[in-house]
């Protein structure tokens, strides 16, 4: 590989703090060989190749915690190929797979299949979730230590609370002394069973029954409270209403400590916007009301909520075309992930540096790997963006197998130019 | 947003009370009252629907809404075929979408559609191209039904405008309630909405009701009094303790109908639940009950939604 010389970016690193104008330079093994304001550059040589920014914005490759990718079993879903490039076109390079494949990747072959696809068939570095009970049954759990030997980074039962509450304060208490991250999908099912919508005003108008957010808040109380116990490594998948933050805000001013996520889509937009039985704005956790939205926003900016994810989950024109109730769940969103976080900065919900770290560094510390930093001397994975361009989602053009997009039509405010993967310009708009 | 595509036929459905204007609800009511002489007269048959074809697809069995259909399309001259779903289709895998691009395809001119979720009218008419009549859909809404309710106050009372009207019952799972307060809002009633916290939907408030548990309260100088069916499941789900406790709480009962206008009338949109919802002998009373009423002026509403829909 050349040596490759970023000019005149303006480098946005949370990981060391650094948001400058300066040159980044990758070496021939595809790391960061120097970074910043004063790195210099080399001189002229027959094997490098050099870009010229134009004080364009270069951040870390994004890490994206919630992932669904459909090998094996969903393959015309979505495929590593796919999401591959529709990942990539947004700038990710980093990207946790959900489990909840059919078949479910719950034991060690299944992870051999996932890692081996994985690296044959996609660009991407992929860190492959499995499922933290057998069967996604909440009964018995899974090999939680032979699993992360093979390569597992977290566990977690996808949509699926372990409602078990002994059940669960065993996986806790075997995750404390395994070091494994737990991520919890936290919805209380008596509670959320048949509902698809947000408790509220618009689920009475449209006849349809109601995930109420206290079911969310009563798991998240109680893995807290079992964390005082068992204290091991603990995610909240994504949370969704302003309960939730309150319960957040009180734990964490506690000094407990555990983690916390939420999705793009629960940021951008609410219940509102399902206008009339839009299925692609069904979602689990459903969106929820505006108040909920902007406490949300406001749990980001008081440092309670950790990461932003995609919770890219691509379904089929057959998924969706259904009566709401019966419609899957979930909507793309690998590729305008980083556009649509961006929306926040445009409209001074969050500033940039807040978002870039949830996007970048965060989940890379969440999930202990050495990614979403461009520290000298890390993996050159590196998303170059234009921080003002406008454009328009079409889901059509976007490169997702799936096109259920829960964005289409909206107006976006900055757009990635260019990726790079270890060093390697992988992506080029 | 509303984005026009210009090649579409707009087709006009009826798919709720919330899509229609007062204008288009009154248009309605007032072409009902043309049908309802003609449906007792000697002769019930017109030709305005003459060469059309109406399907009735019903995902969820129905009495009463179905045979109404039936009844009003092959009066005004229309070639109708009733569908019952339930066991057929459906059970073998088939969807919603395909059963309706399989109906399309013998180009209908009327789809009158009752289905078990909500939207599920919404969907088909994205589909189809013919006009899409809702005859109940999940919980949402149940359009007809209450401008027939609206057809058989205004005939009785005269009016709606000013009047106090009650609806009682499981409302958190009542299509019938949902479409009657948007309609009865619209023309003007005041709507108060009494049923126990378990049966009451959140936020019903925001639909422009008066929301009560108790019967006393509700009830107090109202016009006209809904009463809803309580449906038997609704026991499991631990909704409520039993029949009985509904029934003394809930149930209407001569005593209980005391606390509203002396000369309140009854409604029910059935089938009824004798004794647990109502008195057996206040639904039958004819100086009170408008029940027979509502099923005669059900068949003309239906009608006249048929004939202005089918374009």
């Amino acid at each position: 590989m050349n040596k490759k010389i970023l000019k005149n970016c303006r480098i946005v690193d949370p990981s060391q703090k650094m948001d400058e104008i300066g040159n980044i330079i990758i070496n021939e093994n595809g790391k960061i060989e120097d970074i910043g304001a004063k790195a210099k550059i080399p001189n002229k040589s027959s094997k490098m190749e050099t870009f010229d920014f134009n004080n364009k914005i270069a951040i870390p490759g994004l890490v994206d915690m919630g992932v669904f990718v459909g090998e094996p079993g969903f393959e015309y879903k979505e495929n590593f190929r796919s999401l591959t490039n529709a990942a990539l076109s947004g700038g990710v390079t980093s990207v946790v797979t959900m489990p909840n494949t059919k078949p479910l990747i719950d034991n060690v072959s299944m992870v051999d299949f996932i890692m081996r696809r994985g690296r044959d068939k996609s660009k991407l570095n992929i860190f492959p979730a499995a499922c933290l009970t057998r069967g996604m049954c909440g009964e018995e759990m899974t090999e939680l230590g032979l699993l992360s030997s093979k390569g597992i980074i977290a566990f977690i039962d996808p949509y699926k609370s372990i409602k078990n509450t002994e059940i669960m304060s065993r996986i806790m208490d075997y995750a404390s002394d395994m070091g494994v991250l737990i991520m919890q999908h936290a919805e209380d099912y008596d509670l959320s069973k048949d509902g698809c919508i947000n408790e509220g005003e618009i689920a009475t108008r449209l006849g349809l029954s109601s995930v109420p957010s206290i079911a969310e808040k009563i798991i998240i109380e109680r893995d807290l409270s079992l964390l005082d116990e068992f204290k091991c490594r603990y995610h909240i998948n994504q949370i969704s209403s302003q309960k939730s933050v309150d319960v957040i805000k009180k734990n964490k001013s506690n000094g407990k400590k555990f983690t916390v996520g939420v999705s793009i889509n629960h940021l951008s937009l609410n219940d509102n916007d399902i206008g009339d039985f839009k299925t692609f704005l069904k979602f689990s956790p459903p969106l929820r009301s505006e108040e909920d939205r902007k406490s949300l926003v406001k749990g980001i900016n008081e440092g309670l909520i950790d990461v932003i994810v995609s919770s890219h989950k691509p379904e089929d024109e057959e998924s969706k075309r259904l009566p709401f109730a019966q419609a899957a769940t979930g909507s793309i969103g690998v590729e305008t992930l980083l556009p649509l976080a961006l929306e926040l900065f445009h409209n001074k919900s969050i500033e940039l540096n807040k978002i870039i770290e949830m996007i970048t560094i965060n989940p890379a510390k969440i999930l202990k790997i050495k990614k979403g930093s461009l520290k000298i001397g890390s993996d050159a994975d590196i998303c170059i963006f234009d921080l003002e361009k406008p454009w328009v989602v079409k889901a059509n053009d976007l490169k997702s197998k799936s096109k259920n997009t829960a964005i289409e039509e909206r107006k976006l405010q900055g757009k990635v130019l260019k990726t790079f993967l270890g060093g390697e310009l992988v992506f080029d708009n | 947003m509303a984005r026009s595509k210009a090649i579409k036929k707009q087709v006009k459905h009826l798919l709720g009370i919330q899509n229609l204007s007062v204008l288009e609800a009154k248009e309605i009511l007032k072409e009902s009252q043309n049908f309802i002489k003609l449906n007792r007269s000697g002769s019930k048959k017109l030709d305005v629907l003459r060469g059309k074809t109406q399907i009735n697809l019903f995902f969820e069995p129905s009495t009463r809404t179905q045979s109404s259909f039936d009844l009003a399309g092959k009066r005004l001259g229309a070639d109708v075929m009733s569908m019952n779903i339930v066991n057929s289709a459906i059970k073998k895998g088939e969807t919603l979408m395909d059963t309706a691009m399989t109906l399309n395809a013998m180009h209908p001119d009327l789809i009158v559609v009752r289905h078990q979720d909500s939207g599920a009218p919404n969907l088909l008419s994205q589909k189809v191209n013919c006009a899409v009549i809702n005859a109940g859909d999940g919980t949402r809404e149940h359009p007809t039904q209450a401008l027939l309710d609206a057809l058989t106050i205004i005939n009785s009372k005269g009016k709606i405008e000013g009047l106090r009207i009650a609806i009682c019952g499981d409302i958190k799972h009542s299509r019938v309630a949902r479409s009657n307060i948007y309609l009865m809002n619209m023309l003007g009633a005041e709507v108060n909405v009494i049923a126990p916290k378990t049966l009451m939907p959140d936020s019903i408030n925001q639909l422009g009701v008066k929301s009560f548990t108790s019967m006393k309260k509700g009830l107090e100088s109202c016009d006209i009094v809904m009463m809803l069916r309580l449906q038997n499941e609704r026991m499991q789900g631990s909704f409520l303790p039993s029949k009985r406790e509904y029934y003394e709480y809930f149930g209407l009962t001569p005593d209980k109908l005391k606390y509203a206008s002396k000369d309140a009338l009854i409604m029910h949109p059935g089938p009824m639940n004798r004794g647990v919802e109502i008195d057996t002998k206040l639904a039958d009373d004819i100086n009170v009950s408008l029940v027979k009423e509502q099923v005669e002026l059900g068949v003309a509403v239906r009608m006249a939604c048929l004939k202005l829909y089918c374009k």
